[in-house]
């Protein structure tokens, strides 16, 4: 597994470029409407394609995962810290399986 | 805003620890549930680590260990890491109109690598000018929650109840709800979009046309396309500016 540090190394310069470009570059704000409006959105849908259906794959019990889900929606709608949330989901994994599984 | 430029550099220092600090504890939870992905992917604590220390990214890193489990290309790498952290162009975008104009250049790139989706809005919510110092003391406690989270995710995986390990492997997800959801709760837009993109992400995964692509490279695909079309039916409404 020695080319894992080749993946690393792929993510690390490529997260870098987009981190680092646009401070570096602009001193005025994007003018383009659909690239800014692209950019905008891409952040919800990559986040909301790569949770769903993944998280109902990634329990022992599907259901377990589809109630984190919704617990974990439901708490993040109403502005709950990223640490709770995340809290929330897990205990909520946990306590079905206790009678799911 | 006088008193505010002329703190000192040891203020400021010690108010970027302050204000990291409880990011690093929830990121040394959140990054546990990324080492048990990182593990499943084969990852071991060291490249874990150092996965941590330079995307420092939950989404981005999560790409990784995802495209390294399917065996996908350095290329499927790269873009996935770029679509996956895009938003971070927005946010660095952002942040290049906060500096003082007598800011070196050298500033204004480290400042842009410790750029995440926390660490920027503690930055955003500052008056006054980027204060570099600020943004260094900040990234460093984070970081080494996150990081050394990400280690004893990978370590402890191993000696964890099955119990436990699948209760903190939706973590990861549970940080995902928490980034778009508050956003969807203000633009009606941005729900539509995340419901549409939960049901073209569900299809994807089990349509059988979809079945010799990778979940990556779905990600891509779906991502563009349904931002795309959003960008071009929906454009953004600039209320975005007022912060």
């Amino acid at each position: 597994m020695t080319n894992t540090y080749i993946y690393i190394l792929v993510a690390g310069i490529v997260s870098t470029i987009v981190r680092v470009l646009p401070v570096t570059l602009f001193t005025k704000p994007i003018k383009s409407r659909f690239i800014r409006s692209f950019l905008y959105y891409v952040p919800y849908v990559t986040l909301a394609v790569m949770t769903f259906p993944a998280i109902i794959d990634a329990t022992q019990s599907k259901i377990s995962g589809i109630l984190a889900l919704v617990s974990g929606t439901v708490a993040a709608w109403f502005n709950m810290s990223l640490f709770k949330v995340a809290c929330i989901c897990c205990a909520v994994v946990f306590i079905s399986e206790l009678i799911l599984v | 805003m006088k008193s505010f430029e002329s703190k000192s550099n040891k203020q400021v220092f010690i108010e970027g620890i302050r204000d990291g600090f409880p990011i690093a504890l929830g990121y040394l939870a959140v990054a546990f549930s990324l080492g048990i992905i990182a593990r499943k992917s084969n990852f071991n604590p060291i490249q874990g680590f150092i996965n941590s220390v330079l995307n420092h990214a939950s989404a981005g890193e999560y790409a990784v260990y995802t495209v390294v489990a399917a065996g996908a290309g350095y290329v499927e790498m790269a873009i996935m890491t770029l679509v996956v952290n895009a938003r971070y162009m927005l946010m660095s975008t952002a942040l290049s109109q906060k500096f003082s104009s007598k800011t070196s250049m050298l500033h204004r790139i480290l400042v842009g690598f410790t750029v995440t989706d926390e660490l920027f809005a503690i930055t955003i919510k500052r008056p006054g000018h980027i204060k570099p110092l600020y943004n260094y003391a900040a990234f460093l406690i984070a970081v080494l929650g996150w990081s050394f989270g990400t280690a004893f995710g990978i370590i402890a995986g191993e000696l964890m109840p099955i119990r436990l390990v699948s209760a903190f492997s939706v973590a990861l997800y549970g940080m995902f709800l928490a980034c778009i959801m508050p956003e969807a709760r203000n633009h009606r837009i941005v729900t539509v979009l995340i419901i549409i993109s939960f049901i073209l992400s569900f299809i994807a995964s089990k349509a059988s046309i979809f079945s010799g692509i990778s979940s990556g490279t779905k990600t891509i695909i779906l991502t563009v396309v349904i931002a795309s079309v959003a960008a071009i039916i929906f454009p953004h409404p600039e209320v975005e500016d007022d912060d």
